[in-house]
C-alpha cells in the first residue's frame, strides 16, 4: 500500500493521474505534462513534494556532526536561513543521497532529503552519530509531520505573496538558497526547475488550506513528469538516475559541492582522494531526430559512456540528456548515442540547458 | 474512450481502416495516445517496405516513453503521413484522424482475424 501526502485529495480533485513514486502515490500529471512544463517556464506552477523528508539536526554537536557527515562544508553557513547543497557519502565515496541543509544556528539545522532514500538516510545519520563520543551531542528528528509545496516560475514569488498575506515582508529580502521563518511556514528560495520561486515547508495539517490559497492565485498544479523535464533542462541531477551509491560526486558533475579544505575530515574524503575521477557527467544535445532516454550507450573518441537521464526538452523543442563519459571528452565534441539500435549524433554541452526561462544551449534545427 | 465501430484493432493498440481501394490505413487508438501522454516524436516506415505481420515499422515517442508500432497484417507500405511527423501532438488530439501509414495487404482476408470494436473494448478493459 503506497503512502499518500496530505495533498492527495487535492490531486484527485484536480484530475491528477497518480503513479507510484518511491512508494508514494504521486501525481505524474494533471492532463498534459508539456503544458505543465510550459506553465512553469512562463508563469507559475506548484508541486506537492511532501514525500521528501525534512530532518532537524540540533544540539551542541550539530555543526561538527554535519561537517563529518556531509561532503560540502556547513561551516560556510554563517547567516541564519542560508542553505547549502551537498552530497552525503559512504566511506567508499559513493553517494547515499543529495540534499539541502539549512542553517539557523550552530546548534540548529534542517536537512531536506529525497523520498526514496529517506529511511536509509535517517538510519545512516543515527549510525554515524552513535559512533561519536556522547552520540555526537546531536538530536536527529525526522519531520513527517511537515508538508512541502514548491512554487516555481517567473511569477511564483509574487503569487505566493498574494496567497499568504504577510509573507512578502518575511521573504522579500531572500537571495537564492536562503530561507526565512514566516510564522510556522518556512519560506525557502530554492527549487528544482531553474526558475525563481519558493519551497514552503509547514505543518501538514495546513497543507490543503495553503494549496487552495495558492490555487486561488491561479497557480497551476504541476506533476512529477514536468518536474523531471524542468530539472533536466535546468541541469540538476536526479538521485537514483544520475548518481547513486555506486558513483561519487566527482563523476556526477558535483565537484563544486565537495569541500576539500585542509583539515576537513568528512566521510568519503579518503576514498575520493585515492581514486581520481576517470569519468565525468556532461550534457548532450541530440543533433538528429529522436529522443534520448536513460541508459543509452554513448560512443566517444575516448571510449564508451552511458546516458543517465534523457528526455524531450519542451522549452528547446529538442532532445537532451546527461551522460557519464570518459574524462577526455570535451565540450563541443560530437559523440554518437545508440538510440533504439541506431547511432545518432549528439553534441557535448554544459549540463545546464535552460535557466530563468532563457535557453542557454541552442538546438541546431 | 473513443473506439469507432467501423475500424479493426490489434491488441498492441493499432487501429486499421479498410479503404474502398482495398488498402489499409493504420494509426494508434485513443487508448494508446492517452496511455502514452504528450507525443513529441514519430518515425514512420519507408515507402515500398515489405512488412510481415507483427513487424515493428514505426515508433511513437511521448515525453515519457517510446512505443513501437507494428504492422497489423503483412503487406507493402505504400504511404506515410508526414504531416504527423511535423505535428506529433495531432495524434493526441485526433488519434483516428492522424493516421500513420498505409499498407497494401498481401492478403486482404488477414484483417478478419483482427479485433472488432467490441473485442478491443473488452481487451483494454481487462
Amino acid at each position: 500500500m503506497a503512502k499518500q501526502t496530505p495533498l492527495y485529495p487535492a490531486h484527485l480533485a484536480a484530475g491528477a493521474k497518480i503513479v507510484d513514486f518511491a512508494g508514494w502515490d504521486m501525481p505524474i500529471h494533471y492532463g498534459s505534462q508539456l503544458e505543465e512544463h510550459k506553465q512553469v517556464r512562463a508563469d507559475a506552477g506548484m508541486f506537492d513534494v511532501s514525500h521528501m523528508l525534512p530532518i532537524d539536526i540540533s544540539g551542541a554537536g550539530a555543526q561538527a556532526f554535519l561537517q563529518k557527515l556531509l561532503a560540502n562544508n556547513v561551516a560556510k553557513l554563517t547567516e541564519p536561513g542560508k542553505a547549502l547543497y551537498s552530497c552525503m557519502l559512504k566511506e567508499d565515496g559513493g553517494i547515499l543521497d543529495d540534499l539541502i541543509v539549512y542553517f539557523f544556528a550552530a546548534d540548529d539545522y534542517r536537512i531536506v532529503v529525497n523520498a526514496g532514500t529517506a529511511d536509509k538516510d535517517v538510519a545512516w545519520m543515527r549510525e554515524q552519530a552513535s559512533k561519536l563520543p556522547g552520540g555526537g551531542n546531536v538530536t536527529i528528528n525526522p519531520r513527517r509531520d511537515l508538508a512541502i509545496i514548491a512554487v516555481q516560475g517567473p511569477n511564483a514569488q509574487a503569487k505566493v505573496w498574494a496567497a499568504l498575506p504577510g509573507s512578502e515582508e518575511a521573504s522579500k529580502h531572500l537571495k537564492y538558497f536562503q530561507a526565512a521563518r514566516f510564522g510556522e511556514v518556512m519560506i525557502c528560495s530554492t527549487g528544482y526547475t531553474g526558475e525563481a520561486g519558493f519551497e514552503l515547508i509547514f505543518p501538514a495539517g495546513r497543507a490543503l488550506e495553503i494549496w487552495n490559497a495558492l490555487a486561488a492565485q491561479s497557480i497551476a498544479p504541476i506533476g512529477l513528469g514536468a518536474r523531471d523535464t524542468l530539472r533536466l533542462e535546468a541541469g540538476m541531477n536526479l538521485y537514483g538516475l544520475d548518481m547513486d551509491e555506486h558513483i561519487g560526486p566527482l563523476e556526477s558533475g558535483l565537484t563544486w559541492t565537495v569541500d576539500f579544505s585542509a583539515g576537513r575530515d568528512f566521510i568519503g574524503r579518503a576514498a575520493l582522494e585515492a581514486h581520481p575521477p576517470t569519468r565525468q557527467l556532461v550534457g548532450l544535445l541530440l543533433e538528429e531526430r529522436g529522443v534520448l532516454r536513460s541508459h543509452m550507450p554513448v560512443f566517444t573518441a575516448h571510449g564508451a559512456g552511458e546516458t543517465t537521464s534523457g528526455s524531450f526538452a519542451p522549452s528547446m523543442n529538442a532532445s537532451i540528456a546527461f551522460a557519464r563519459v570518459p574524462v577526455g571528452v570535451a565540450l563541443g565534441d560530437t559523440v554518437e548515442v545508440d538510440v533504439r539500435g541506431k547511432r545518432l549524433k549528439a553534441k557535448v554541452t554544459k549540463i545546464s540547458f535552460v535557466r530563468k526561462g532563457k535557453i542557454l544551449i541552442q538546438a541546431a534545427n | 474512450m473513443s473506439i469507432p465501430t467501423n475500424l479493426r484493432y490489434t491488441e498492441s493498440h493499432e487501429w486499421l481502416r479498410k479503404e474502398p481501394d482495398n488498402t489499409l490505413t493504420i494509426g494508434i487508438t485513443d487508448h494508446a495516445q492517452e496511455a502514452l501522454g504528450d507525443i513529441v516524436f514519430i518515425e514512420l516506415p519507408e515507402i515500398g517496405r515489405i512488412a510481415k505481420a507483427g513487424e515493428e515499422v514505426a515508433v511513437v515517442e511521448s515525453v515519457k516513453a517510446a512505443s513501437d508500432i507494428y504492422a497489423p497484417v503483412a503487406g507493402e507500405i505504400i504511404e506515410a503521413n508526414t504531416a504527423v511527423v511535423d505535428a506529433p501532438d495531432s495524434v493526441n488530439s485526433d488519434p483516428y484522424g492522424a493516421w500513420l501509414f498505409k499498407i497494401k495487404p498481401a492478403n486482404l482476408d488477414d484483417i478478419d482475424a483482427l479485433l472488432d470494436a467490441a473485442a478491443y473494448a473488452k481487451a483494454i478493459d481487462d
